[in-house]
């Protein structure tokens, strides 16, 4: 299978530190990857490498078959938005959004016209003479992105679009995303820390951490088939141990009947939305997580009965060696 | 909010006021008088329209605007390396630019006399050159600190929707350093605009601006009516120069920055980026070093050979003087001192007024106002207003110290009320809640952090005082000559050995001047803007 966009063995060093070690991720055309990793794992490098503003050390990304080696930045025809969005403060938000057209060398009134469509496709009609420093983080946010697909780049790059905004403006923002890359059909390779953002807007994960991408699939790949303990951490799996994970809603607890000795003491318990998170302490002394999709649930320090579906319970393998060949990063 | 004892307030802004109306309004009316007002004075535009007037306004305009576009583009490959690049030695290579700006002008003109060859010795090309040299850490510096303080992902943008280098540099880099660009090129406007000794003894006879020109009239012409005239239309030009840099300057300080230099500098890795470095200090550090290095090598330079000759001729009398070159020199120390006490004073309690959260823009306005007036104006204005009782302190030793505090005075309020400006109102609120009277709050938190201030303050204004010629020149008595005095004196002598004496205090002004400079640069504290 052919890929539109092909990152192979890249590395890079910064000061004789690894900031990428021989990541390879294909995309195809029409997909959206998102790449999900702590901060530090390398993902901004990983897009400044395709993106052309980091030479890397070793490796080759290429772009419909053409290697991009000798092709600088403007003419890769890829779009990135930045992190905090690096706006043009000298320009109004029509001259933002042109200006990858005038670079184009497009005919005056077409750039308005596409301008006007792209700022109208992002909500922001009638934007266009505002002043860019006058502009709420969200609205920045669209510029920005208007900004990159208004040229139509034939790979949209985006470092952590959403991470400067506060948590409500975020959820609305990602559906509008989510809609917005489905209506386009856009190729698009997204950055992100959070992992809801990434399971709900990527066609496919890729998990890095320390410079390398440790996994990628589909959400429900990663989610039923985490690669490692880490993986699983990060992704908020705490029931891990001995390369057991178990689910936590495979976790079924019940309090104890008269005369019962039951399994473990409930530790903690906090709300999350719908569900609530119990944590109990077993009786060897290792600590499990479920959750309980009902307003009655037990307190802490109850003592409860622990069953487990046999179901939810899933092996991963100890940590991914770096030396070892990444298999689940084919894809 | 914080509110200072009455007492207090009444001297930090009574003393300023009443030295700038003593020293600076007094002087400033009777030039007024002299020129507009006076019996004799018919009317003034016999003056303005006459052609000399008109050439020396032309030559005055030209040579300020092609410095400052000359300054510019010698500035400019530097301004770019230290505003994109972290290499070892940038601080180093940040302070030594300030050199030749706080180096005596008289100083800065003999060294291009001594490297430049006879047939560009005098005339428009060494003026341009020198006020090149002279005002290049102005850009360097201004320019340089904003370009690194710009976020390199905005051109990074660019280049990801499609703009090639040139492009980026066009329509991204420049109209975001344009704010950098126009508030330094007006300050070296400025200062090319109220250039005096570079001119006076470089421009040679046929070339004079405005500043020369007053001189001329008042010293050589005796027509005071004339000077007077000239004054108040440089006072004009110098006015309407500081109001548009003022302005600019503050339009700077209010233009967002988004990165910060450590997310911005990057080392240079290519070998191309080395060069680019390398190349473009490597050129400023000639530019900058290849004068000075030859007026040190002119002054030992007797007949074919090198000798002592000129320095030992220092302590005998001379034609030139009506004292030995080395009673210069401490006279020059003595009088030095005391105008940095004067301005310390001063500019220290104007700072404080200027500083407070209810502290006037007007006070500061008017502190910055010597600034502009041009030291040669100041000169002269002294000279025609203390000539009658009660006010009659004509060969009063003391007008000197004074006439050179009052220059360096706005460079004490520009340094130390940044710094008392910085603190953190929260930091004296804390103070007060641990129970510090008012009093007590500035003794504890404003002094110790305006004290560093201070003592670069000090610095500076002894370092000015030293170099002061333009005022100076007017006030000093035959007798009582300082330094610059006594290099032009030495200039306008025949014969080898005059020469030689003058470079010879060239160079022990250069380094009594490079010394203070170096010492004040050990005291670390927040700047603000070029000095």
């Amino acid at each position: 299978m052919s890929a539109l966009l092909r990152v192979e063995n890249v590395s890079v060093r910064f000061d004789g530190e690894p900031a990428l070690d021989r990541v390879s991720l294909a995309v195809q055309d029409g997909e959206v990857v998102t790449v999900l990793g702590a901060s530090g794992s390398g993902k901004t490098t990983l897009l400044r490498v395709i993106a052309g503003l980091q030479r890397p050390d070793s490796g080759r990304v290429l772009l419909d078959g053409q290697d991009f080696a000798a092709v600088p930045p403007h003419r890769r025809g890829i779009g990135l938005v930045f992190q905090d969005h690096a706006l043009f403060h000298h320009r109004d938000v029509q001259g933002n959004v042109a200006f990858g057209l005038r670079m184009r060398g497009d005919p005056a009134d077409a750039i308005s016209q596409r301008a006007r469509e792209v700022l109208d496709l992002v909500g922001l009609a009638g934007f266009e003479h505002r002043s860019v420093a006058t502009l709420s983080g969200g609205e920045q946010q669209r510029v920005a992105l208007a900004r990159a697909l208004a040229p139509e780049p034939r790979v949209l790059l985006l470092d952590e679009p959403l991470g400067s905004l506060d948590r409500r403006l975020r959820d609305r923002l990602l559906e509008d995303l989510a809609e917005l890359f489905e209506a386009l059909g856009v190729t698009a390779v997204y950055v992100t820390h959070d992992q809801a953002e990434a399971f709900e807007l990527g066609d496919r994960v890729a998990v890095m951490r320390a410079g390398a991408v440790v996994q990628i699939g589909t959400p429900d790949e990663l989610w039923s088939r985490p690669a490692d303990e880490d993986v699983a951490r990060f992704l908020g799996l705490a029931n891990v141990q001995d390369g057991r994970l178990v689910r936590p809603e495979a976790v079924t607890l019940r309090p104890v009947a008269d005369g019962e000795r039951g399994d473990a003491v409930v530790a903690s318990v906090a709300r999350r939305g719908p569900a609530v998170h119990v944590a109990v302490r077993l009786d060897d002394g290792s600590m499990l997580e479920a959750v309980v999709a009902a307003v009655e649930h037990p307190a802490p320090g109850d003592r409860v009965a622990v069953e487990i579906d046999p179901a939810g319970v899933v092996r991963v393998p100890d940590n991914v060696e770096r030396d070892a060949e990444p298999g689940a990063a084919g894809g | 909010m914080r509110t200072d004892p009455r007492w207090w307030r009444a001297l930090a802004y009574g003393v300023p006021l009443a030295f700038l109306t003593l020293f600076f309004l007094y002087p400033l009316a009777a030039i007024v008088e002299r020129g507009l007002l006076a019996e004799e004075a018919g009317s003034a535009l016999d003056v303005l329209t006459d052609p000399l007037t008109r050439e020396v306004v032309w030559f005055t305009v030209w040579q300020a605007v092609a410095s400052t576009v000359l300054t510019v583009l010698v500035a400019l490959p530097a301004a770019y390396v230290l505003g994109r690049y972290d290499f070892p030695g940038r601080s180093l290579t940040r302070a030594l630019v300030v050199v030749p700006f706080v180096l005596p002008t008289v100083v800065v003109a003999l060294a291009f006399l001594a490297v430049l060859p006879e047939p560009l010795e005098r005339g428009w090309a060494p003026i341009l050159i020198a006020h090149a040299f002279f005002n290049v850490a102005v850009v360097v510096r201004i320019v340089g600190t904003f370009w690194a303080s710009l976020d390199r992902r905005t051109a990074e943008a660019a280049a990801t929707l499609g703009a090639g280098p040139w492009r980026r540099a066009r329509e991204v880099t420049l109209p975001l350093l344009a704010p950098a660009l126009a508030a330094a090129a007006a300050i070296v406007f400025l200062f090319s605009l109220t250039s005096f000794g570079i001119v006076l003894i470089l421009g040679g006879p046929r070339y004079a601006t405005l500043e020369a020109e007053i001189y001329n009239q008042a010293v050589r012409l005796f027509d005071l009516r004339a000077a007077a005239v000239l004054a108040l239309l440089q006072l004009g030009f110098v006015a309407l120069t500081v109001w548009v840099a003022m302005r600019l300057e503050a339009r700077l300080a209010g233009t967002g920055r988004l990165g910060s230099e450590r997310d911005v500098l990057e080392r240079p890795r290519t070998a191309r980026e080395k060069a680019v470095v390398v190349g473009s200090l490597g050129g400023l550090a000639l530019f900058l070093g290849v004068p000075l290095a030859v007026l040190v090598e002119r002054s030992f330079a007797i007949g074919d050979g090198y000798g002592l000759d000129a320095y030992r001729a220092l302590t005998s009398p001379t034609s030139a003087l009506l004292a030995s070159p080395w009673e210069a020199i401490l006279n020059s120390i003595v009088f030095a001192a005391a105008a940095t006490g004067i301005a310390v004073a001063v500019g220290g309690l104007a700072a404080f007024a200027v500083a407070a959260p209810q502290g006037s823009r007007i006070l500061d306005g008017l502190l910055m106002l010597p600034l502009g007036a041009s030291a040669v104006m100041l000169g002269f204005g002294f000279v025609i207003a203390f000539d009658t009782a009660p006010l009659d302190f004509r060969s009063q030793p003391w007008l000197v110290p004074v006439a050179q505090a009052l220059v360096a005075t706005p460079f004490v309020v520009r340094i130390v009320a940044p710094t008392l400006r910085a603190i953190d109102e929260r930091q004296r609120e804390a103070a007060a809640l641990l129970g510090a009277s008012p009093g007590r709050v500035r003794r504890e938190i404003d002094v110790p952090v305006a004290g560093r201030a201070l003592a670069v303050a000090a610095g500076f204004a002894f370092a000015i005082s030293l170099g002061e010629f333009g005022a100076t020149v007017f006030l000093a008595r035959p007798d009582r000559p300082t330094l610059p005095v006594a290099i032009f004196r030495f200039l306008g002598r025949p014969g080898e050995l005059n020469v030689a004496q003058a470079y010879a205090l060239a160079v022990i002004l250069m380094a009594v001047t490079a010394l203070t400079i170096l010492l004040v640069d050990r005291i670390r504290i927040r700047r603000g803007g070029w000095v």
